[in-house]
């Protein structure tokens, strides 16, 4: 480890990974720390990501996908079955990963094109002076070291200190997380192909239980309770989940527990500043209501990768060149999606399990292979006006998709 | 005033760090360490915690 770098990179998960290659590829010296001793260990992921979009970042290993899936289902409260096909699935589903492989090879292939990776790596604070970060004290194996660099990114996820450090309050309020536990279970009758979803209040409140195969008869199941909706008398996550697998396979066989913390606050106020930029979880950036955030991650990491060496090499580092390479991009992209998903998030939360049903019984007999937004906020008046009205702000990217569909 | 961690419980997931206003808990490989001078014992992490190995003590 030197003491002087282009670009350190605090985290390496998806976003530092990426963040870390593209850099790299540029040219760049670049340090990617993790703290923990195994890269993608433990996993806090139900690991699903749509497999249109994966491609577009790495070429697919067979090595780390568990599951290839057709489609998903959605089971509303009374158990009415949606039954939708992997095309229009939302971001989620396609393939399951095995984020412990999946992880690791991103590090890999960022340490191929010259990054320098560091495991059990931590950082312990950041180094600014005359207001610009300039690089952080770090620890490794129980010795510490300083080390500065032009720009630092912050990765280092749903427990993110790099932002706070840096003046940017990422401090998540209880509206604003999913907490989450999942088993991986083995010995059950689990549909290889398709991910189960189960929403209403009984069995996830504001949030969902999932069913995602991970191959070979396995399937993650797990569950995210909106954080707004615990309390310390009231059940957890994994009492929950302990009731659903009852319920649902009640012979499976628990061989790996997994718990999480899954931001859905939509996009925060700042994710730069001079000399550093936030990606992935840290930056607050995964879908509100799916909470899926590795493709999003992904993205974020890719672009601050690319605003590093833009900044590099025009020798400007400041919030305002951040704002203007970083910022923007992630706003115009995965942060309209992310607030558009807030929009329909906040008014799922607080419809009932009777409104959930009556949803879910108006949108059985949409057909779901040619489902437009269009098509969906049709099913949705006839279920509920008043939903319709809290979603209007969605109608304008409905009306941009019918122009777009008739030229 | 206090906050106990239940060590054997914690699944070291690090939501409690996320939600903790004041940045007073960590996460290094898999426990969690408090810094009891900035914490405010205000019971964020208590109500997050998926598993239930927070406990704070007003």
């Amino acid at each position: 480890m030197k003491d002087r770098y282009d670009v350190l990179v605090i985290g390496a998960g998806p976003a530092g990974s990426i963040a870390a290659k593209t850099a790299a590829e540029k040219g760049l010296d670049v340090l990617l720390i993790e703290k923990r001793q195994e890269i993608g260990d433990p996993v806090r992921c139900a690991e699903g990501v749509n497999k249109e979009y994966l491609k577009k970042h790495v070429e697919i290993d067979k090595q780390w996908i568990c599951a290839d899936l057709k489609g998903s289902y959605i089971f509303s409260p009374d158990g009415t079955r949606i039954e939708m096909a992997e095309e229009i699935s939302g971001g989620e589903v396609g393939y399951v990963l095995e984020r412990k492989v999946f992880d690791r090879a991103l590090a890999e292939q960022a340490a191929a094109v010259g990054a320098e990776v560091r495991v059990k790596t931590r950082a312990t604070g950041l180094i600014i002076e005359d207001d610009f970060v300039k690089g952080a004290r770090l620890m490794h194996l129980g010795k510490e070291y300083e080390v500065r660099a032009s720009i630092v990114i912050g990765a280092d996820g749903v427990e993110s200190k790099v932002g706070r450090w840096a003046g940017i309050d990422t401090a998540l309020k209880p509206i604003d997380i999913e907490t989450c536990a999942q088993y991986l279970i083995a010995g059950a009758d689990v549909n290889q192909e398709y991910c189960e979803f189960y929403i209403g209040n009984e069995v996830a409140p504001g949030g969902y239980v999932w069913v995602f195969p991970k191959g070979e008869g396995k399937a993650n199941v797990g569950i995210g309770i909106l954080g707004s909706k615990m309390g310390k008398f009231k059940p957890r996550p994994v009492d929950y989940l302990n009731d659903f697998l009852q319920k649902r396979f009640p012979d499976a066989r628990i061989v790996e527990m997994v718990f999480g913390g899954v931001p859905v606050s939509g996009s925060i106020e700042k994710t730069s500043a001079n000399g550093l930029m936030l990606v992935g979880d840290a930056a607050r950036q995964s879908d509100p209501i799916t909470g899926g955030g590795i493709l999003n991650a992904m993205d974020a990491g890719k672009l601050a990768g690319e605003a590093a060496y833009a900044a590099i090499s025009a020798g400007d580092v400041s919030l305002g060149k951040l704002e203007e390479e970083y910022e923007k991009k992630w706003r115009a992209t995965v942060g309209h999606e992310i607030d558009m998903s807030l929009i329909v998030k906040n008014c799922f939360i607080n419809l009932t399990d009777a409104d959930l049903d009556s949803l879910a019984h108006s949108l059985k007999d949409v057909k779901f292979e040619r489902m437009s937004l269009l098509d969906l906020l049709q099913a949705l008046f006839k279920a509920n006006k008043k939903l319709l009205w809290d979603l209007r702000v969605l109608f304008k990217d409905a009306a941009k998709e019918v122009i777009k569909n008739r030229t | 005033m206090s906050i106990n961690i239940n060590r054997y419980k914690c699944g070291y997931c690090g939501a409690c760090v996320g939600v903790c206003p004041k940045g007073a808990l960590e996460l290094v490989e898999t426990w969690i360490e408090v810094d009891e001078s900035v914490c405010i014992v205000c019971g964020i992490c208590d109500r997050i915690c998926p598993v239930g190995a927070i406990e704070v003590m007003k």
